[in-house]
């Protein structure tokens, strides 16, 4: 478990990463927070021939909000988000999902920008990227494109981003107050890749009824996967824990799912219904009491 | 002075907490090259061509080997329960002719660095015709494939018997069945093993990285090296962790010994994570059928087991160890008036198993206990009331079983079993903990307790010898041939050193592990260093104190009888003329020492209850373990700081066996859980704090201390003891059946338990949550 030989250049900005991306393409890989790259060296599952550093890159480190957006630099750490970055439902859904991502010394390093660059189908922050349509911004000698979430993940670690392109930022949406979020997984240890996660994110009107739904399903198959028919049947209900778990009965048939040594078909099929379900539970813990029939 | 029983901080932390330890990979030596071991890719196959000429030509590299460079060199023998027939299964250090695992070594890579090495192994290229690979012992007897007629799968049965099995079946009130099924999974040290050899002067040769059994795998490489053992000498540093798996001979530690005599040059090998997942022992992986006998009153009558040992791809340095002590201690803490097991040691095309912290014993119990809950269940009696009616009474100590265990007669020494089941329930509240999780199922809930009982056996000898020198400065230091992995045994062994010399524990030194201090020595194993060396240095402590008296009394001019030893000086009461044991020793022309030996043909046989509080999640199946207890009689507890400190790691590694590890592999046989993301150990975060219960109520009448081992008996019950909680939470009795019960596994059973209607069909998430 001694890595490949590589070369190693740290760019200090953004125009000679880019350069050096433009110059070296496959060859290259951009080093973000390690915590994915360097065990896969180390295993030799990987050996790029140049290794670039991202970490001297300037402006890539802040989180702020834009208009009705949170824009999120690639190289903002997981541990950013323990505290929530922002007022309401957003900075309440990313810090209730960070504790789940590895164990707190490499949350203290991973980064926003490397997860979804890695896409790694179990990974949280690919998860919360789908299921709130993020936009991801890449920049390359060629110029700046942004994709949305959606099409950026095209299977199992595998990306829209072109080998000289760097990803710069991932900007989602800003939640109103109306809107109610939970996040739960399941793992076999603390820290652990899930088993199976969910996502979800209700809209409420003022009569009570949901006037739009987001869900999501991650770790259950090649890159997390929205549930659009099961949103479109939440739309105009009353939120109840019948309806919750009717409607989270109904996820894993709808999804091709992945199985492994720690989880067949059928469990995790299974499991697809349990995470959603606690994720919509979790939704409604804000709704005030009497809101939730 | 009393140092024995008290919770003294260990002597051996100040270097390990100040960041002085030294382990194998600490250590660097002028010239060194580095080995990096070929490994086979394939579980079978038959081995052609291995080209070596590219990694030969890459940069740094020195040399290349494969088994053709060191045809003369024979395989690694059995250190322990040789039965006939299992030569022919003996590792070699290099594959030849077939490669029968997938992280068999096929070939070496000596470099100047060790990526350099590393880049090297990749560009070895070998030539397998890939077989289809045997990975199902229980599809019977199956084939080991040779250049010649295949041999026989099965090598060997081992078969313990006694009483009139077939009387106590045919009175029988009922015959209870059950299967139990053990995963295959082993012991993880934080280091991984290693191993440097450097030649000194005069082809000499100083190996580093020794641990366990230094003494024995000396004269094992010297036999295998064909040279005299006294050109080779074995060093014990600090070492993160043995648990049986390591410090047994392995084909590195005897391949970095011959290429370091070969290249002349000093060679050293670091075990990466991957390679120890799958080039280190493994273990458990054994399967039972047993069937009891019993009377209308639930007394045992007869019990016949049979058994599989997965055994993997080699028959290693333990030979027949697990399977004999699986046999002999099936048994347990129950009079079983008949009694046959027959353990089957099968080969298949995994990494070959050893022995693993309790072994035999883990997987046994399991199977008992799974059997004494299914004969409650049969007879309609309380789990723990079917136990206690079975339990060798404390008149009947010590307790002839009339079959052996690694050669030596099964003889409980002591014990009261019903004592300390007693002591156990009322010490852990054992009637609350069920009212509690009862309770807790009403509301709805699954909650479960599961208790076990177990016996374990410790001190095997037959002989161990302690040196004690009192040195210049006045410090006794004390040489012995046993072994420390991290289990304390210079606190441990100085305390005894202490009380009969009546000196602060760090006035004592304790040297192990090093064969150029010490002629003999038997190692680290078996829980046997407290009882055999402790033993071994209260004799020589004894002697020591006797001739230290003996020579102040002519220093002081007083009969022996009337001096005092205290403090590192003899005091003259009377005149209060005082000498210190430095002046004493300088004295006595040739020093002040000593020797201790002690021998012992029998093991002793400490005996403890595990109990488990677990939570089930109905809807994901996950298991969380609540609460867990061990306790456990030892006979003495020198330190039952360290005691606790043993049970408490052994619990983890248990409750990690009952619900977490397990090497899985594909169906051609690539080992899938090769790195600790897939290779599931208990984290902090999934362990309980484990209550202890240490008790000393059944001295061990075999050795003047009185002492028994300590160092498994944490783990022994997990399996049976998690079990148990489980099948209680879900109201299913005879549920689980096989270990680990990962969540996967329980979803299974569930399904197919609702697709038989066994039970009602419920709806996969619970009411709460
Ligand atoms: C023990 C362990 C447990 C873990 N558990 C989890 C978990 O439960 N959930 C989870 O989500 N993750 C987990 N991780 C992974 C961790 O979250 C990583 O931090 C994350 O996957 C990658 O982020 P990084 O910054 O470390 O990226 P790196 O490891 O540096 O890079 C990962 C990949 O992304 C590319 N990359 C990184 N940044 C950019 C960029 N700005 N532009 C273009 N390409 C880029 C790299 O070239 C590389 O291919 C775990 C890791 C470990 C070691």
């Amino acid at each position: 478990m001694k890595c490949a030989a590589f070369d190693y250049h740290r760019p200090a900005d953004t125009a000679e990463m880019l350069a050096r991306l433009a110059e070296h393409g496959p060859e290259a890989r951009v080093l973000a927070g390690g915590q994915s790259l360097v065990p896969a060296m180390n295993f030799r599952l990987l050996r790029p021939a140049v290794l670039l550093d991202a970490n001297a890159l300037p402006g890539l480190d802040r989180v702020q909000a834009d208009g009705d957006r949170l824009r999120i630099g690639a190289l903002v750490r997981h541990a950013a988000f323990h505290l929530p970055v922002a007022d309401g439902p957003l900075g309440r859904l990313l810090a209730r999902t960070v504790p789940y991502i590895a164990h707190y010394p490499i949350r203290q390093r991973g980064t926003f920008g490397g997860s979804l660059a890695h896409a790694d189908p179990a990974a949280e922050w690919c998860l919360i990227a789908v299921l709130l349509d993020a936009e991801v911004e890449m920049h390359s000698q060629r110029g700046v494109r942004s994709v949305p979430a959606d099409g950026f993940f095209r299977a199992s670690f595998t990306t829209d981003a072109a080998p000289d392109e760097l990803l710069t930022e991932v900007r989602l949406p800003l939640l109103g107050n109306d809107w109610h979020v939970g996040f739960y997984e399941f793992a076999r240890r603390a820290g652990d890749y899930a088993l199976a996660m969910a996502g979800a994110a209700l809209q409420i009107g003022r009569d009570g009824r949901i006037t739009a739904a987001r869900l999501a399903l991650g770790s259950v198959a090649g890159r997390p996967l929205r549930l659009t028919t099961l949103e479109a049947g939440l739309r105009g209900e009353l939120p109840g824990p019948d309806l919750l778990r009717e409607v989270a009965a109904g996820a894993g048939a709808l999804v091709e799912v992945s199985d492994d040594i720690h989880a067949s078909a059928a469990y995790r099929r299974d499991l697809c219904g349990v995470v959603l379900e606690r994720a919509l539970r979790q939704a409604l813990q804000s709704l005030p009491q009497d809101a939730a029939a | 002075m009393t140092v024995i029983g008290k919770p003294l901080p260990r002597i051996e932390d100040p270097p390990l907490l100040t960041g002085q330890g030294r382990f194998l990979a600490d250590l660097q030596v002028p010239g060194m090259l580095h080995m990096r071991v070929v490994r086979a890719p394939v579980a079978l196959g038959r081995l052609g061509e291995i080209d070596t000429v590219d990694a030969a030509a890459m940069p740094g590299v020195v040399a290349v080997w494969t088994a053709a460079d060191i045809a003369t060199l024979p395989p690694v023998d059995f250190r322990m329960t040789r039965i006939a027939g299992l030569e022919a299964y003996r590792q070699p250090l290099l594959a030849r002719d077939f490669v029968r695992y997938v992280g068999e070594p096929v070939a070496l890579v000596f470099a100047d660095g060790a990526h350099a090495a590393e880049d090297a192994a990749e560009a070895v290229f070998c030539d397998i015709d890939e077989m289809a690979p045997r990975l199902d012992p229980a599809d019977g007897p199956g084939a080991f494939p040779t250049t010649d007629e295949p041999l026989s799968g099965e090598p060997a049965t081992v078969t313990k018997a006694y009483g009139d099995l077939d009387a106590a079946f045919a009175g029988a009130h009922a015959v209870i069945e059950v299967e139990a099924r053990v995963g295959r999974h082993s012991g993880v040290p934080l280091e991984t093993r290693g191993a440097l050899a450097v030649p000194g002067e005069g082809e000499t040769l100083v190996l580093h990285g020794a641990a366990k059994v230094p003494h024995y795998n000396r004269d094992a490489i010297a036999r295998m090296l064909g040279r005299d053992p006294a050109t080779i000498q074995l060093s014990e540093g600090h070492v993160g962790g043995g648990f049986g798996i390591r410090g047994e001979l392995y084909p590195e530690d005897v391949l970095v010994c011959a290429a370091a005599l070969r290249l002349g040059r000093p060679v050293k090998w670091v075990e990466d994570r991957r390679e120890h997942l799958m080039a280190a022992n493994h273990a458990r992986d054994q399967r039972y059928r047993l069937r009891a006998a019993v009377d209308g009153d639930g007394f045992l009558r007869g019990l016949e087991a049979e058994f599989i040992t997965d055994q993997g791809a080699y028959i290693r340095t333990h030979g027949g160890t697990v399977t004999d002590l699986s046999a002999a201690m099936l048994p347990g803490p129950y009079l079983i008036p008949a009694y046959r097991a027959t353990g089957h040691i099968r080969l298949t095309n995994k990494t070959p198993a050893g022995t693993y912290r309790a072994p035999g014993r883990f997987e046994s119990t399991f199977a008992r206990e799974r059997l004494m809950d299914a004969i409650a269940r049969r007879l309609g009696h309380d789990p723990l009331a079917v136990r206690r009616r079975n339990l060798i009474p404390a008149a009947s100590m010590p307790h002839d079983r009339g079959i052996d265990a690694l050669g030596t007669p099964l003889v409980y020494d002591s014990g009261d079993y019903a004592d300390l089941l007693d002591r156990a329930e009322a010490h852990f509240d054992l009637g609350g903990l069920r009212a509690e999780a009862a309770a807790r199922r009403a509301a709805g809930e699954a909650v479960g307790v599961g208790v076990a009982l177990f016996v374990e056996k410790s001190g095997l000898g037959p002989r161990d010898v302690v040196h004690l020198r009192v040195l210049d400065d006045g410090t006794v230091e004390a040489v012995t041939g046993v072994a420390s992995i991290g289990q304390g045994v210079e606190t441990v062994l100085a305390q005894i050193a202490a009380e009969e010399l009546d000196l602060p524990i760090t006035g004592i030194r304790v040297v192990h592990g090093q064969t150029a201090r010490i002629g003999y020595g038997m190692g680290a194993f078996a829980s046997r260093v407290t009882v055999m060396a402790g033993t071994a240095m209260q004799i020589a402590a004894r002697t020591l104190r006797d001739r230290a008296l003996a020579v102040a009394a002519e220093m002081l001019q007083s009969p022996p009888e009337a001096l005092c030893l205290g403090g590192g000086t003899v005091i003259r009461p009377d005149s209060g003329a005082t000498v210190s044991l430095a002046q004493i020793a300088a004295h006595a022309g040739d020093g002040l020492f000593s020797e201790g030996v002690f021998d012992a043909d029998h093991m002793n046989y400490p005996y403890g209850v595990h109990i488990a509080r677990v939570r089930v999640d109905r809807a994901t199946c996950g298991v969380t373990v609540e609460r867990y207890a061990v306790a456990y009689d030892v006979g003495r507890a020198v330190n039952p700081m360290l005691v606790e400190g043993q049970i408490v790691g052994a619990a983890a590694q248990g409750i990690g066996g009952a619900l977490m590890e397990e090497f899985v592999y594909s169906p051609d046989g690539q080992p899938l859980a090769a790195s600790l993301a897939d290779y599931l150990m208990p984290s902090a975060a999934e362990m309980p704090a484990v209550e202890v219960l240490i008790r000393e109520d059944a001295p061990s009448p075999q050795n003047p201390l009185g002492v028994k081992g300590a160092g498994e008996g944490g783990l022994t019950a997990a399996g049976a003891a998690i079990a148990a909680a489980i099948d209680d939470a879900l109201a299913r009795p005879g549920l689980v059946r096989a270990l680990p019960v990962s969540p996967d596994r329980l979803h299974r059973w569930l399904q197919a338990d609702r697709s038989r209607g066994d039970v009602p069909m419920r709806r996969c998430a619970p009411k709460t949550i």
